[in-house]
């Protein structure tokens, strides 16, 4: 019994119109959201992952789709490839159609287009032996302009010469890594290795061009394309003439590409004895261009793709919200109805749920951010892949996040915010 | 002064097909500074009286002024503006937010009236001095017996200087003596500060405290009479 002060409440003269703002109601979001903190992070959990693996699957997805654009763009987007297969089979496609010839190769010569080349290659997989060490790799016949056309750079010695392939001399050129293969760290150029039996002298060791994988440039060797196709290997068809696996061409100005193909497409019918009209045609002109432009609508398409998948977990995420944002409004029923009776309007209670809502999912989501940096930016450290975290994958995936918390959160706000305030009071 | 005036009030609730008659036409003014007690057997229409009064519901028919604003007509946002500002709630299971502090469950209701922060602290201290709780401001309710929780309510009722301070069973819960402490406190109120205070029971021991009994029974007023004991 100690209600013996007489200080008197005065009227409260100093107040704004009915409603709260977003400071307050944000911070009664979070002392509500802090007061559950295992469940607040349990619920941030489903968007945590739905957003770590949105924004880790599209920059590694981006990363990979770059590796790839970047070793065909080192090709060089200017030059076209020719090879004996019908179009639309791919190289290899169709064993029935005759090869590409020397005589191919010489109609195209012929026709003094404005390109670098016709550049032809000949590639058999052979074994090499060296005096150390012996390793079978491929080895392509071609021309010196070959070094131009695929922009070759030398480690040491030179690239086959116009009069090496002239008088088919005894040279080769050997890849970066099938150099070390053969020769390890010592010098490769002034060496001799040994094919088909006939002693080469090395001339000279390509820069590595790194990319790895199949038919890589660094774990080839070159020589002259007489020499390859007549004496260590044998390139004869049944009908006498030389074959050649693929024939290359770099366009000099980009803006000839298609002009130069149609011209090349049209002398080797006549040269081939097909219709003009290209129903007949048994070998395919690559456009680099048009396949860097198909290869990186494919490259794109699987980001997309593996974002899709890591979508479907930022959706269940926002189910998880919605869930426990209803058992929420069903745990705390008599708390709405005691903030209705005290003065809050239906929205403040809105207002007060969505805000729950969307900074469990933000919160969520930045935790997602980081996490799912984690695993880009180790691979890109370690070199594996180059895959930088960008700027839209973390405002898609942050933007996705809020508005999975907003579209989520509002079924769940909009019943707290329609309990009729008596029975909320009268709930058990 | 009138600081509530009812007329000819009745409601009638839709129950599928059945109409329930809760209100049958009430009459009653309560003047500024009375302390008065409604009594009434449960079903009696006693708790539908007391969420018109508190303007947690409208009437279907009839007239409430409450402080000079005609309730009878007004919508859900001016129905909870009203509460706000004209009315302090006392509830027999106190109603205190778990998580929070003493002085947080009282300064919660000021939130909704745009008061700012320090203001809002200033009312919810004097608030828990008035009512003796001013030693455990920072206390939870876990941590308060019933009786103190019930005086962090009252201070949380009082805290915004409401025309008219409503309590539904506020003894509903507690023990003979610390009811007894809580009537008193609510007496003392009533006595210092000049609040209207209306107590809704079904104890005659409560409503005994009060200086003025209404009964009502069946929907309608049955009795209405100043009580001597109260006034002592």
């Amino acid at each position: 019994m100690s209600t013996t002060n007489k200080r008197i409440l005065e009227p409260v003269t100093v107040e704004h119109g009915g409603g709260l703002n977003i400071a307050e109601t944000l911070k009664m979001a979070a002392d509500s959201l802090l007061a559950n903190r295992v469940r607040s992070f349990l619920t941030m959990l489903g968007v945590i992952i739905g957003v770590a693996s949105v924004v880790s699957l599209m920059t590694l997805g981006n990363g990979a789709s770059n590796a790839i654009t970047n070793q065909v763009a080192a090709i060089g987007t200017n030059s076209l490839t020719i090879f004996a297969a019908p179009p639309n089979r791919g190289p290899g496609g169709s064993a029935s159609s005759p090869p590409l010839t020397m005589a191919d190769l010489t109609a195209i010569t012929a026709m003094k287009l404005p390109v670098v080349g016709p550049v032809p290659q000949f590639s058999t997989a052979a074994a090499i032996d060296a005096p150390a060490a012996d390793k079978t790799a491929s080895v392509i016949g071609t021309t010196a302009e070959y070094q131009q056309v695929q922009s070759i750079v030398m480690e040491s010695g030179t690239f086959l010469s116009a009069d090496h392939v002239r008088s088919s001399a005894s040279v080769i050129v050997l890849g970066a890594q099938l150099k070390k293969d053969l020769f390890g760290s010592g010098t490769a150029v002034g060496e001799t290795v040994r094919i088909s039996g006939k002693l080469l002298r090395v001339i000279g060791v390509m820069a590595a061009k790194g990319g790895g994988g199949f038919g890589s440039i660094d774990d080839q060797a070159y020589v002259p394309i007489g020499l390859a196709q007549l004496q260590l290997f044998s390139a004869r068809t049944s009908s006498g003439q030389l074959r050649v696996n693929t024939i290359t061409v770099s366009v000099i100005d980009a803006e000839d590409v298609d002009f130069v193909q149609e011209r090349i497409e049209m002398t080797l019918r006549d040269q081939r004895k097909l219709n003009q009209d290209g129903s007949q045609d048994d070998f395919s002109v690559i456009n680099q261009a048009a396949f860097l432009a198909t290869l990186t609508q494919i490259t794109g398409l699987l980001t997309t793709f593996l974002a899709a998948i890591a979508g479907i977990s930022l959706l269940v995420g926002g189910i998880g919200i919605m869930n426990i944002m209803l058992v929420s409004v069903t745990e705390r029923t008599r708390e709405i109805g005691l903030r209705r009776a005290v003065g809050a309007q239906s929205r403040d209670i809105l207002l007060q749920f969505m805000i729950e809502a969307t900074v469990l999912s933000l919160f969520g989501g930045i935790i997602g951010v980081i996490v799912g940096s984690i695993l880009p930016i180790v691979l890109t450290a370690i070199g594996t892949l180059d895959a930088p975290i960008t700027a839209d994958s973390v405002v898609i995936s942050l933007t996705v996040a809020i508005a999975t918390g907003l579209f989520f959160g509002i079924w769940p706000a909009r019943r707290a915010a329609q309990l009729n305030p008596i029975e909320a009071l009268r709930f058990e | 002064m009138n600081m509530i005036t009812i007329e000819q009030m009745t409601k009638t609730y839709r129950m599928g097909s059945i109409e329930v008659h809760a209100l049958r036409g009430v009459n009653v003014s309560i003047e500024t500074g009375e302390f008065i007690a409604i009594m009434g057997p449960s079903g009696s229409g006693k708790s539908t009286l007391m969420n018109m009064i508190g303007c947690l519901d409208t009437p279907t028919t009839g007239r409430y002024a409450l402080d000079g604003i005609e309730v009878a007509s007004l919508n859900d946002n001016e129905l909870s503006a009203v509460r706000a500002r004209k009315l302090g709630f006392v509830f027999q299971q106190y109603m205190l937010l778990p998580r929070q502090t003493a002085l947080a469950n009282v300064e919660m209701p000021l939130v909704y009236r745009g008061i700012a922060g320090v203001e809002r602290r200033r009312r919810a201290e004097i608030a828990l001095e008035i009512v003796g709780m001013g030693n455990r401001m920072d206390h939870r309710p876990n941590e308060l017996s019933g009786g103190q929780q019930q005086r962090v309510a009252i201070a949380r009722a009082l805290a915004g200087s409401p025309s008219v301070i409503l309590a539904d069973e506020p003894t509903g819960a507690l023990d003979s003596q610390t009811s007894e402490e809580i009537m008193f406190t609510l007496r003392q109120l009533n006595r210092e500060q000049n609040l209207t205070i209306i107590i809704v029971t079904h104890e005659a021991d409560v409503a005994n405290y009060a200086d003025r009994i209404v009964t009502i029974r069946d929907g309608v007023i049955t009795d209405d009479r100043a009580n001597q004991r109260g006034n002592a």
